[in-house]
């Protein structure tokens, strides 16, 4: 019966063809726009680091002080002096600084021209704590840490520009003048949002060139090739007094289990504030922060603002459509009193007119999706209009989008049906059939 | 024409009624703030950046195992290696002037800071302190960049210095613009005035005052200072640099096409990339992508909006014409005219439209208050209101339109027919 249900859904599309293809625009346009949008919003939202989210934490600690900070929060990178701190102390399983540098490399020979390359100044532990597949090679231990070795990680696009692709762990490239040895080729690995620097960047960027070790880029005096920031008059000329300044630039990130950890991580870092305060270099209370991914991704309000209100703007304008698609039906299934007049006569009960009409308002649904997908199709395609083209091209029409386009066409035009529905299903047999 | 007749047959299919009202109610609400949204994006491009812009590029470079900006030695050099270029690039035929600075209007990378009256200014003083954006650029720049000068001079040679990146020496001379003029001087005689840039204690006289120069930021966070410029008549010295170059009129394309092969031929050592030579016109548009898209994105939508509505509209009264077939019969029959029977759909149409509309003033400054909340939107005027309300009435008679013709075109004899 069902099927037959259906049969004649796709008959009445037929029917009335500027009723039912307005029904179908209207929920094609609807569920597209509302598609397309929210494929961007799916992106930019997503937790790009799902399985250890809950695991990794930001320290901030206030070095500037109520006068000064951000409205009361403190500042969204350390100093020198406190990430060192932080560092020596080592109180969490794995942690890692990090930083941005841009540095010129010279390709082999000195052939071709210098390319320019960004990557960052990392920790040891960064490979293991943001999961970074290799293809070739690993990264480096915590002694090269400590002997401040040449060693490079590089991408697998600037291996793919050096190298050709080959296997190049051992040898040798130069980055700023300087030599460093490869130990290791990551697989494309370009976490978006890019969670673990939000200071330097918007979330959305390429992925990095190469990662080399934070204490080998201090000891080279690299400056930061991304933001800094600091407060009041800026005194400083070189490496050392820059050092000494107020300005943040380093990104710390810990690892840490349990929710014990968690707290003690947390005490340690009150600890350390109230110690700089004892010291005198604070002249303000404690004020620190220890954000996990989630909520770090949030305090930085990754997701453009551009993002949410063309959700929202389509998600009204859906519902305009649905509201439109309920007057339609419901002037569609009355037209067709006399004959549902007629199979109530013949035995039919209100729950079977209520279920054909709410499956012929399912086949129209169908239709819509059907055309909601071409729509969507075209639209990812062309976000590219409203966001920058590192965000437009994560914007993908895949299995998952194309099944929820259908789905929500489906669902929301046989919810809209409920009433027209309803309406049909009471329609009086005996005055239909008098008035015919 | 009485209303009452009509209200009482809108009684009878109250379901349409409301199916109509909510959907002119919420295409309003939507209506009003998308076209809300689309003014305040295109008055934001719109703003003039102070600029001339037409034949105007930047070209941004960087140096290969260039000396450390750290050392007076390094400084020294790098300054060679800069002037190097400056001459390199004035001597191009296609182009007019050239100027070192480190960084432009729209061009998102900025040096930010506060000028003050008094020496010694603590970041948080509010009275007598502006926030600004630092061009450092040299005496060139007026010609480059098309700035208009309103009061003093601009700078001359002797005026400009070089420093490396991160040093801080005094700057003896500035220039700032207007609205920067009139925060610190409201008398308007701030030529001649000193001032005293981040905190410093060493005095800078402002020698002139530009009309208008936007700081490179974009962003909502400096809407408070966007037209507080400071012109510092320096090179800054780093591994890397930035030149405005201005083309001879008609040359754009032939000065940025011999940019690179010319700074190559000075020293090969150094990085240009596809990013490194960008017309003005493409700083704009990458500035302003988002805003531009937003618009376009409103745009569609609520055209696409004010179709479905309308078709909404025709869908619905055409399916009640065609159930009062009948009683249009009956009327027309007793001695109504067509137009009486046109008039009696669009009024009933206006009806609806006008309690729908007063319903969507009100969701539209609910939405309006939501979007204020969360996305830094301003009050929604008065006037947009109306508008929209204007458009969704026209909107309903037009739409209307087509089925009352068809009512007003049905024959008295149907009133005997059918029976």
């Amino acid at each position: 019966m069902l099927a037959y249900y259906f049969h004649l859904g796709l008959r009445s599309l037929r029917r009335n063809p500027a009723l039912t293809t307005l029904m179908v625009m209207a929920v094609g346009f609807g569920v597209a726009a509302s598609m397309i949008t929210y494929s961007v919003f799916r992106a930019v939202s997503g937790n790009p680091i799902p399985d250890k989210s809950a695991q990794l934490f930001i320290p901030q600690i206030d070095g500037w002080g109520p006068q000064q900070n951000q409205k009361g929060e403190p500042a969204e990178a350390l100093t020198y002096n406190d990430a060192m701190a932080l560092l020596r102390a080592h109180e969490a399983k794995r942690q890692t600084m990090l930083y941005p540098v841009q540095l010129a490399v010279l390709p082999d020979g000195k052939r071709d021209l210098p390319l320019n390359a960004s990557g960052y100044a990392v920790g040891s532990d960064f490979f293991a704590m943001f999961e970074v597949p290799f293809r070739y090679g690993g990264g480096w231990s915590l002694q090269d840490d400590d002997a401040r070795a040449a060693d490079v990680v590089i991408s697998g696009e600037l291996n793919q520009k050096l190298f050709g692709g080959a296997n190049s762990v051992g040898r040798t490239i130069d980055l700023g003048g300087h030599d460093y040895r490869v130990v290791g080729v990551a697989s494309h690995w370009n976490p978006r949002p890019r969670f673990y620097d939000l200071f330097s960047t918007s979330g959305f960027a390429d992925e990095p060139d190469f990662y080399l070790p934070f204490a080998r880029a201090l000891d080279l005096h690299m400056y930061t090739g991304g933001r800094n920031s600091c407060r009041g008059e800026l005194s400083f000329t070189n490496w050392t007094d820059y050092t000494q300044s107020n300005c943040v630039w380093i990104t710390p990130w810990v690892e840490l289990d349990t929710p014990a950890e968690v707290a003690s991580y947390r005490s340690f870092l009150t600890h350390y504030a109230a110690e700089q305060q004892r010291a005198g270099r604070f002249n303000w209370a404690p004020n620190v922060r220890l954000r996990d991914v989630a909520q770090w991704l949030d305090h930085e309000r990754v997701v453009p603002p551009e993002s949410r209100i063309s959700l929202a703007v389509a998600l009204g304008f859906f519902l305009i459509c649905l509201v439109n698609t309920i007057g339609l039906l419901l002037a569609k299934f009355l037209r067709r009193s006399g004959e549902i007049g007629v199979r109530r006569a013949l035995g039919a009960t209100r729950r079977e007119i209520y279920t054909q009409y709410l499956i012929e308002a399912g086949t129209v649904g169908l239709a819509g999706g059907v055309l909601g997908l071409l729509l969507t199709a075209l639209g990812v395609g062309g976000v590219g209009v409203l966001f920058p083209p590192q965000i437009a091209k994560l914007a993908q029409l895949d299995a998952s989008l194309v099944g929820l386009t259908l789905a929500v066409a489906i669902v929301a035009t046989v919810l809209a049906a409920f009433y027209p529905a309803w309406r049909a299903a009471h329609v009086q047999p005996a005055w239909q059939l008098k008035s015919s | 024409m009485k209303l009452h007749p009509m209200i009482a047959a809108l009684r009878k299919h109250k379901a349409g009624v409301v199916l109509i009202a909510l959907q002119i109610a919420l295409t309003l609400a939507i209506v009003c703030n998308a076209i809300f949204i689309i003014g305040q994006r295109i008055s934001r491009v719109n703003r003039p950046t102070g600029l001339d812009e037409s034949n105007l590029f930047l070209v941004s470079q960087q140096w290969v195992g260039a000396p450390s900006a750290d050392s007076a030695d390094g400084v020294a050099k790098l300054d060679a290696m800069q002037k190097e270029d400056l001459v390199a690039l004035r001597n191009l035929p296609s182009v007019a002037s050239v100027a070192p600075i480190n960084s432009l209007p729209l061009l998102n990378s900025s040096w930010i800071g506060s000028v003050s009256l008094k020496p010694d200014a603590k970041f948080s003083d509010k009275a007598g302190n502006a926030r600004t954006a630092y061009y450092f650029t040299d005496e060139q720049a007026m010609s480059t960049l098309g700035v208009k000068l309103v009061a003093g001079r601009w700078f001359n040679a002797g005026d400009v210095q070089h420093q490396g990146f991160r040093d801080n020496p005094p700057h003896p001379v500035v220039i700032v613009t207007k609205a920067m003029a009139d925060k610190l001087f409201p008398a308007g005689d701030a030529v001649g005035k000193a001032v005293y840039a981040d905190g410093s204690s060493s005095p800078s006289t402002i020698v002139g005052v530009v009309a208008r120069l936007q700081v490179p930021a974009t962003g909502s966070w400096v809407n408070d200072f966007a037209w507080n410029a400071t012109l510092i008549p320096t090179r800054l010295n780093s591994n890397g640099s930035r030149y405005a170059v201005r083309a001879k009129p008609g040359q754009l394309e032939a000065a940025m096409k011999a940019v690179a092969p010319t700074l190559y031929r000075v020293n090969p050592l150094r990085v240009l990339d596809d990013d490194s030579v960008k017309s003005f016109a493409d700083i704009r548009a990458k500035a302003y992508r988002a805003d531009v898209g937003m618009a376009i994105l409103m745009g569609v939508i609520c055209l696409v909006l004010l179709s479905v509505t309308a078709a909404g509209i025709v869908g619905l009264t055409s399916f009640w014409v065609g159930q009062r077939h009948r009683q249009i019969g009956v009327r027309r029959a007793l001695g109504a005219r067509k137009v009486d029977i046109l008039h009696y759909f669009q009024l009933e149409n206006l009806l609806i439209a006008g309690s729908g509309a007063l319903i969507g003033i009100g969701l539209a400054l609910a939405l309006n208050l939501w979007l204020m909340r969360h996305y830094e939107m301003d009050r929604l005027p008065l006037p947009y209101t109306l508008i929209g309300v204007l458009a969704v009435l026209v909107l309903g008679q037009c739409a209307v339109f087509v089925p009352a013709r068809r009512a007003s075109n049905v024959p008295p004899v149907t009133a005997t027919r059918a029976v």
